[in-house]
C-alpha cells in the first residue's frame, strides 16, 4: 500500500515538475520568447483535457476542439468590455451584450459551457465506439464550427476576437495547466478512472464485473469537456483567435501531441505537448531569422518550413515508436534505468 | 404555423425533385463514390484509414496545373497527374504504411494525418496559399441542354468515369488472382499470408488502385474547380470519410454506396435549402451523419450483426 502511494506520488510529481520547469524557464526568457512558453502551457492544458477521455477510454475523439471552441467563445464574449462589443459583435443576444465578467468568472463560464456541451453531446454519442465514435465526434466539430462561424448572436462570427483582455500571462497559463494535470491525475486514480481504464483494456471483462461502459465513458467525456472548455478560456485570453483557430489544424496538432507523447498516460500527454511545442517554437524562431546554423553550415529556412519539419517528424516518431515517446507509460523511477520502455501494454496500474 | 411549415416543405421537396438538382447531385455522388472506393479499398486490405487520400488528389491537381502552366498538351498533363499520384501512393505505402502494419488504428490514422499535413505544407511552400490554375480541360464545363435541364459535360464525364472505374475494379477483384488475393487479405490478413498471399504485393496493389482512382478524381475535380490550392480536396475527403463510415467500412460495396449517398444528399440539400439556411449546409449533412450512426453504428448498407471493433 505504501509502495503504491510512493509510486503515485512520483507519477504525479513528474508531469507537475515538467510543467513547472517549463513555466520557470519561460520566466527567464526574453519577452519575445515568453509567448512560446505561454503557448506551450495552453497546449498542455488542451492535450491533457483530451487525454482524460481519449487516453483513459481508448476511444478516439476528434470533437474535443469543439469544447475548446465553445469555452473560448463563452470566455471571449463575456469578458470583452461592454462598450467595445458592438464593434465586432453587433448582433449578440441582449443578455450577452449586457453582461461582462472578470478574468476568473469568464474562465469558470468557459469550463461550465464546455462541460455542459460535452454532456449534451455525450448523452447520445457515448453509445458508439470505434470508427463510428470517431466520425460522430468529428461531425460534432464540423457542426460546432459551422454554427460558431455563422451564428452571430453568440459571438463574432467570422470576425476575430479582438479586445479580449489578455489575462493569460505565464503565471496564469502555468496555474491553468497545473490545475488540469492535477484534475486528470485525480480522475485516473479514482474508481471511475480505473473502471474506464478497465473497459479500455478489455471491454468484455470490464462489463462482466459490472462496469457500465456507457456511464464511465460519459463521465470522462464530461470532465474532459469541462477541462477543454477551461483551456479554451485560457486560449482566448492569450491570442486574438477566430473560428479557424479552433478547428481542423488545432484538432490535428493536439491529437498528434497526444499520440506522439504516448496516448495512454498522463506523462505522455504532458511530454508530447511540451516536446512538439518546443520543436515548433524553435523552428518558428529559425524561420523568423531566415537561416539556421547547423554543424557549422548556414541553412536557409524559408517561411513554411516549420510545418513541413514538424509533420515529417510526427510521421517519423510514429513509424519508429508507435507507442509514443513515453511508450504510453506513466513516469517511474525504475524506467530511468531502461532506455527503451517496453511497448505500451500497461496493466490498469 | 403548420401552413407555413407545409409550404416550406413543399418548396424544399419541389427544389429537391427538380431535375437539375438531381443531375448535379448524382454527379457529385459519382465523384465521392470514386474517392470512397479509394479509401475503402485501402482500409479493407490494410485496416488503415487513409486521411492523406485528399492530398493525393491535391498533388494530382497541382500536376495538372503545372502542365497547363507550361502550356503542355492536355494528354501530357493527365499522364503527369497519374504519374505523380501513383509515385506518391507507392512512397506512402513503403515509407509509412508498411512499417505501421499491425499497429492500432489510432496510431495509423494519426500517422496519415501527419502525412497529410506534410504534403499540404510542402504544397504551401512550393505553390503558395493562392495555388495555381489548371485551365486545360475547361471546355468540359460547358453545358449541354437536355430538355430544360442544363447538364455540364463534366457531370456526364464524372458519372461515366465512375461507372467504368467501378466496373473495371469489380472485374479485377472477382476475375483475377491478384483480386482474389486482395479479397482474401481483406477478410483475414494473417490467414491470407499463411496460405501464400504476399502481404507487400496486395498492400501495394490496393494502394496503387486507390492511387489510380485519386488521379481520376483529380482530373474531374480540377475541371469543376480549376483553382488548385494546398487545401484542394480536403473538404471532399472529410465528407467522403464520413460517408464511408456511415455506409459501412468493413465491406467495399457499402463503403462505396455510403460515399455516393453522402455526395448525393449534400447535392440535394445544397440545391434545395433556402438561401438563408444554405450556409448551415455542413451542419445539416453532419447532423444526418450523427443520426445515421446512432441508429446503425455498423453501417447503413451492411447486413447482419455489427462486428465489435476497438479503436
Amino acid at each position: 500500500m505504501r509502495r503504491d502511494a510512493g509510486r503515485a506520488a512520483v507519477q504525479l510529481a513528474a508531469p507537475v515538475t515538467l510543467v513547472a520547469a517549463a513555466a520557470l524557464l519561460g520566466a527567464t526568457a526574453s519577452r519575445a520568447n515568453e509567448i512560446h512558453f505561454i503557448n506551450a502551457l495552453v497546449a498542455v492544458s488542451m492535450v491533457v483535457a483530451l487525454y482524460v477521455f481519449v487516453g483513459n477510454s481508448g476511444v478516439l475523439s476528434f470533437g474535443h476542439i469543439s469544447f475548446v471552441a465553445v469555452g473560448a467563445w463563452a470566455a471571449g464574449v463575456l469578458s470583452v468590455p461592454e462598450q467595445e462589443k458592438p464593434a465586432f459583435m453587433p448582433y449578440l443576444f441582449d443578455f450577452l451584450a449586457e453582461t461582462t465578467v472578470g478574468n476568473v468568472g469568464s474562465l469558470v463560464a468557459a469550463a461550465a459551457v464546455g462541460g455542459a456541451f460535452a454532456l449534451v453531446v455525450g448523452l447520445p454519442l457515448m453509445r458508439l465506439s470505434g470508427l463510428a465514435a470517431g466520425i460522430a465526434t468529428f461531425a460534432v466539430l464540423e457542426i460546432t464550427n459551422n454554427v460558431l462561424r455563422y451564428y452571430e448572436k453568440v459571438g463574432p462570427g467570422l470576425n476575430t476576437f479582438s479586445s479580449v483582455p489578455e489575462t493569460t500571462d505565464l503565471a496564469q497559463a502555468a496555474v491553468g495547466a497545473l490545475a488540469v494535470v492535477v484534475a486528470a491525475f485525480a480522475y485516473q486514480r479514482s474508481r471511475f478512472g480505473r473502471q474506464l481504464r478497465a473497459t479500455r483494456e478489455d471491454p468484455a471483462a470490464a462489463r462482466a464485473v459490472g462496469v457500465s461502459i456507457y456511464r464511465q465513458r460519459l463521465g470522462a467525456f464530461v470532465l474532459s469537456g469541462f477541462l477543454a472548455g477551461l483551456a479554451g478560456g485560457l486560449y482566448v485570453h492569450f491570442l486574438p483567435i477566430n473560428a479557424d483557430s479552433v478547428y481542423l489544424d488545432l484538432t490535428f496538432i493536439t491529437l498528434a501531441m497526444l499520440v506522439i507523447g504516448g496516448a495512454t498516460s498522463l506523462w505522455g500527454a504532458v511530454v508530447g505537448a511540451l516536446a512538439v511545442s518546443a520543436l515548433d517554437s524553435l523552428l518558428a524562431n529559425a524561420e523568423a531569422e531566415g537561416a539556421v546554423e547547423l554543424l557549422g553550415r548556414t541553412l536557409d529556412v524559408p517561411a513554411g518550413t516549420r510545418i513541413v519539419v514538424v509533420s515529417a517528424l510526427m510521421a517519423l516518431v510514429l513509424v519508429l515508436r508507435p507507442g509514443g515517446l513515453t511508450g504510453g507509460r506513466e513516469f517511474s523511477l525504475a524506467s530511468l534505468g531502461r532506455l527503451r520502455p517496453r511497448p505500451a501494454r500497461e496493466a490498469a496500474e | 404555423m403548420s401552413g407555413a411549415l407545409a409550404s416550406v416543405l413543399t418548396d424544399f421537396l419541389g427544389d429537391a425533385l427538380d431535375a437539375q438538382v438531381q443531375v448535379d447531385a448524382i454527379g457529385l455522388g459519382a465523384v465521392f463514390a470514386l474517392m470512397a472506393v479509394g479509401i475503402g479499398l485501402v482500409f479493407g486490405v490494410l485496416r488503415l484509414v487513409n486521411f492523406a487520400y485528399g492530398q493525393l488528389v491535391m498533388a494530382g491537381g497541382f500536376a495538372l496545373a503545372f502542365a497547363s502552366d507550361r502550356g503542355w498538351p492536355v494528354a501530357v498533363g493527365i499522364v503527369l497527374c497519374f504519374a505523380v499520384v501513383l509515385v506518391l501512393s507507392l512512397a506512402m505505402d513503403v515509407v509509412v504504411f508498411r512499417p505501421l502494419r499491425g499497429q492500432s488504428p489510432a496510431v495509423m490514422l494519426i500517422a496519415t494525418f501527419a502525412v497529410a499535413f506534410l504534403l499540404q505544407s510542402i504544397a504551401l511552400l512550393w505553390f503558395g496559399p493562392l495555388g495555381k490554375t489548371a485551365a486545360s480541360l475547361a471546355d468540359l464545363n460547358r453545358p449541354v441542354s437536355v430538355g430544360d435541364v442544363e447538364i455540364r459535360k463534366i457531370t456526364i464525364v464524372a458519372i461515366v468515369a465512375a461507372a467504368i472505374c467501378l466496373g473495371l475494379l469489380a472485374l479485377l477483384l472477382n476475375r483475377t488472382s491478384i483480386g482474389l488475393h486482395m479479397r482474401a487479405a481483406a477478410m483475414d490478413f494473417q490467414t491470407a499470408r499463411l496460405v501464400g498471399v504476399r502481404a507487400n504485393l496486395v498492400s501495394a496493389a490496393a494502394v496503387l488502385i486507390a492511387g489510380v482512382l485519386a488521379a481520376v478524381v483529380a482530373v474531374i475535380l480540377t475541371v469543376q474547380f480549376p483553382t488548385v490550392t494546398p487545401t484542394f480536396a480536403l473538404r471532399e475527403t472529410i465528407i467522403v470519410l464520413a460517408g464511408v463510415v456511415v455506409g459501412g467500412m468493413n465491406r467495399l460495396l457499402p463503403a462505396t454506396l455510403g460515399g455516393f449517398a453522402i455526395g448525393y444528399v449534400s447535392g440535394i440539400l445544397g440545391g434545395a435549402l433556402p438561401t438563408a439556411q444554405s450556409q448551415y449546409l455542413p451542419s445539416f449533412v453532419f447532423g444526418l451523419v450523427i443520426l445515421v450512426l446512432l441508429v446503425r453504428p455498423a453501417g447503413l448498407f451492411t447486413r447482419g450483426r455489427p462486428t465489435v471493433e476497438r479503436v
